[in-house]
């Protein structure tokens, strides 16, 4: 069994008998040691989604009985690192009549909020950077920097298509964010914690798992959490026929791709979310607990790519009609029922 | 309490809640304005989690940010006359608020500077939610209630006003 949480707590102590030799005072290992966890998380998400490029493209392609992606590399493996070169070497166009430093910052916002939630995603035993005691509660509440992210985008681009596309995905965020935290609080109860470890290892065994003792919640929170990141069958926001693109019309070149980009890093970062909630994060038998968060992390992708070649997206009032008449309700009684017998 | 990197800290978000609560009063475009205030609430969060109340920073951007200013850049961006526009800084009552604004400061230093602050030795609570929990079910259970019933009616009220069309 090779835990990579035992490997990184070697380098740690390893780095730090080195700054005891050396005379360097505790806070630049500290520093150090936090530069270095954050370039590993941002190459984790960077590989993630690149990859994710790639297998949505062959997923969809191969539910609509095509080939997709072939011709670079093996069934098109390159065509994503191909596409990301392109995307960084095009020409940076700002509009000339966008209100410029909102639309720059936007996607920016966007970005950073979506890389904050891995803080508190625990990839394996050991290896959370920081098991903050209100954990999920810090990802509910990091996860609205997003919203204004995208009102910014759709401000600032001084368009009607792109304001509107904003406006629609900021209700939708809002409204399915009620259904989710009331979702959320199911499991929290049962755990009597908000720590992401705590809520990991209230779960050792399979008949443990949340998905079966919160089974309501399990499926209001894939539905809300699919709303939230705003994929098929909740796509509304960049509905092309209506909306061109919705709130990224505007944006070309490296600041389109770090929309894109955090729109996968969110898609991971859901799906590791619903993984440690409700299928037991990083539990499981023989393999290490790093692999086996990994392996359901991606079965969660890869459902929710599912749902997006299956589904078509639904009309802008029955989504806002679905979270509030049937998906709130729906919420609010699991939470009760989960109150009186838990 | 405060040593080396905490009280760095501090001075960068005193700095950054000052800056931006300036600027949320003094931008010319409303939308800007809302956009500081985010940024404003962002830094006083970062206080909360420099004193140990994690909690109520996750609150306080959970509902400040996520609720509240956007129901205003909402309100901003719905109103189609605040839509892009040029608000006037000043209006004609400067006099007057000079005098009201230079009395308050004058009030404030006077209160900041002969309170005698109680300092407790007692470490800062770990598992503040659980306490937070206990405290508003028991201790401040009718506090609590009263909110709730409060939240309630504007809710009502809300439904009302909206439907009256």
């Amino acid at each position: 069994m090779f835990e990579l949480g035992k490997a990184f707590e070697a380098i740690y102590n390893w780095l730090g008998s080195l700054f005891t030799r050396w005379g360097i005072p505790q806070f630049w290992l500290d520093l150090l040691s936090m530069f270095l966890v954050f370039a590993a998380v941002l190459a984790f998400i960077t590989l993630s989604a690149l990859f994710l490029v790639w297998w949505e493209r062959k997923v969809s392609a191969h539910m609509q009985v095509r080939l997709g992606p072939m011709r670079t590399g093996w069934h098109g493996w390159r065509q994503s690192i191909i596409d990301a070169i392109k995307l960084i070497m095009k020409e940076d166009i700002i509009p000339a009549k966008v209100d410029k430093a909102v639309f720059v910052i936007a996607p920016i916002v966007v970005f950073v909020s979506a890389l904050m939630v891995y803080v508190c995603i625990p990839f394996g035993k050991g290896m959370i950077i920081k098991d903050l005691n209100i954990g999920i509660l810090y990802i509910l509440a990091i996860t609205t920097f997003t919203v204004v992210g995208l009102l910014m985008a759709g401000w600032g681009s001084n368009n009607k298509y792109s304001l509107l596309g904003g406006l629609r995905s900021a209700a939708q965020i809002i409204s399915y964010e009620v259904p989710l935290t009331l979702s959320v609080l199911g499991v929290v109860l049962i755990t009597q914690s908000l720590s992401m470890v705590k809520i990991v290892t209230a779960q050792t065994h399979v008949w443990q798992w949340y998905i079966f003792r919160q089974p309501v919640g399990f499926l209001v929170y894939l539905t809300a959490a699919i709303a939230e990141v705003n994929r098929t069958p909740f796509d509304i926001p960049e509905a092309e026929q209506e909306l061109v693109a919705g709130y990224n019309t505007e944006y070309s070149g490296m600041k389109f791709a770090m929309f894109f980009f955090a729109e996968y890093t969110n898609l991971v970062a859901i799906s590791a979310v619903v993984t440690t909630l409700f299928l037991g994060g990083w539990n499981g038998p023989w393999l290490p607990s790093w692999i086996w968060f990994l392996i359901k992390t991606f079965f969660v992708i890869l459902v929710v790519m599912w749902f997006r070649w299956t589904y078509p997206r639904l009309r802008v009032d029955q989504l806002m009609g679905f979270a509030w008449k049937f998906l709130l309700p729906l919420a609010f009684l699991n939470l009760i029922l989960t109150a009186a017998f838990a | 309490m405060l040593t080396g990197v905490s009280e760095a800290v501090y001075y960068i978000l005193a700095a950054i809640i000052i800056g931006s609560g300036v600027m949320v009063v003094s931008m010319k475009n409303i939308f800007h304005s809302a956009l500081f205030l985010v940024l404003c609430f962002f830094g006083v969060a970062g206080i909360y989690i420099l004193l140990s109340a994690e909690f109520i920073a996750a609150v306080q951007v959970l509902i400040y940010v996520g609720a509240i200013t956007i129901l205003m850049i909402f309100a901003i961006m719905l109103t189609a006359r605040l839509y892009s526009a040029q608000i006037k800084q000043s209006n004609e009552q400067v006099v007057p608020g000079l005098i009201i604004v230079s009395a308050l400061l004058v009030i404030t230093i006077f209160a900041l500077s002969k309170t005698t602050w109680k300092l407790s030795s007692q470490a800062p609570e770990t598992q503040t939610v659980a306490e937070i929990g206990k405290l508003l079910m028991t201790t401040y259970v009718l506090p609590f209630e009263i909110v709730s019933v409060v939240l309630l009616s504007a809710l009502i009220g809300a439904i009302v006003i909206a439907r009256r069309d």
